[in-house]
């Protein structure tokens, strides 16, 4: 005989456990964690250096950096002296739970105030893959297009904070920055929002005034 | 890439729950999708035939509901369908609107034979 069982689960909640269990290791050394997402080329790695460069010297910063193959991404962060650990997806589109467990074990988490962590570019599967993190932030960026909040919705409505980077370039596209954030706007109502360049620093201290202020209110194991 | 580890929750997820009710067969699974989900039912389906088939679940038929984006208007509160193109009402015009339905992926039962 045939009976229907009632379940009523959400599903993805093997990565979650995962990401539960990485939160509360953050949260026992009292380490914010950052994850950043972005298409490949919107400028990851020149926000997180960006960041570090003007951060170091308040904040006990690491990094983790996602990349599928090479180590190219960390080097640039590690030169700047902070502990930087690569991990190499090995061709996977994404970083999930289990995969920053093992930075972890490579990293001075009791030293730290501020881990940043850069995803995989993909605006598709970081979207689905919490890691731990406290915040997450989509670093969107001129030449990719004002379309994309609407071409790519799940990652746009996920996030804690939205930055549009390379707007020095904004007169050579035909970017709207208004139909941009008006496909933003009900994916994500309210989200903090930062247009800047990493290249000329132009607005980058909007950014890194909310970052600060993150970090000071965060309290270990009451955010999020 | 990521359904082979979401698929593999899937089967997680009902293998207990088929226990608990003490079946012995599974014989169908029916899932939620929503569009926002971020996942592709094609492939989940692809992966199932093959991670069930040494357990309770092989051979079971996999049932997707899926429920389109949506949005809701915050002027005339119309609900109309996400198209990738524009996020203004279509019925007012309002340019303010929020996101009304397509987050869920969810297993909501599964049909088991107890014998």
């Amino acid at each position: 005989m045939t009976t229907q069982v009632p379940v009523v689960e959400q599903i993805m909640s093997a990565n979650d456990q995962l990401a539960a269990v990485n939160r509360a290791r953050l949260d026992k050394t009292g380490v914010f964690a950052l994850n950043m997402m972005a298409s490949p080329g919107a400028g990851k790695t020149s926000l997180i250096t960006r960041t570090v460069e003007a951060l170091k010297s308040e904040l006990r910063i690491g990094a983790v950096d996602g990349d599928i193959a090479t180590s190219i991404d960390a080097d640039r962060v590690a030169a700047l002296g902070v502990p930087a650990v690569q991990i190499n997806t090995g061709g996977a589109c994404h970083l999930d739970a289990s995969m920053l467990q093992t930075a972890f074990s490579r990293l001075p988490l009791k030293e730290l105030d501020l881990l940043i962590i850069e995803n995989v570019g993909n605006l598709v599967c970081p979207a689905t893959f919490k890691l731990g993190e406290h915040r997450s932030v989509l670093i969107a960026s001129v030449p990719e297009g004002d379309d994309k909040p609407y071409k790519y919705p799940v990652m746009y409505r996920g996030v804690d904070a939205l930055v549009l980077n390379k707007i020095d370039v904004l007169g050579a596209f035909d970017f709207d920055v208004e139909y941009f954030r008006q496909g933003v706007e009900p994916l994500n109502p309210g989200l903090a929002f930062f247009p800047l360049s990493c290249k000329t620093g132009e607005g980058l201290d909007a950014w890194l005034d909310w970052l600060r202020n993150e970090v000071k209110q965060y309290v270990p194991g009451n955010s999020g | 890439m990521h359904e082979l580890s979401i698929t593999e929750s899937i089967l997680k997820i009902a293998l207990r729950h088929a226990e608990q009710a003490g079946a012995k067969r599974i014989t169908r699974l029916n899932l939620v999708i929503g569009e926002l989900s971020g996942v592709v039912g094609e492939s989940v389906q692809f992966y199932w035939d093959m991670i069930a088939q040494d357990t309770i679940a092989a051979g079971s038929e996999l049932h997707f509901e899926h429920v389109p984006a949506s949005l809701r208007c915050l002027s005339c509160e119309h609900v109309f369908p996400m198209d990738g193109k524009s996020h203004t009402c279509p019925q007012c015009g309002e340019s303010r609107v929020v996101a009304a339905g397509g987050d869920d992926f969810r297993l909501e039962s599964i049909e088991v034979e107890d014998q």
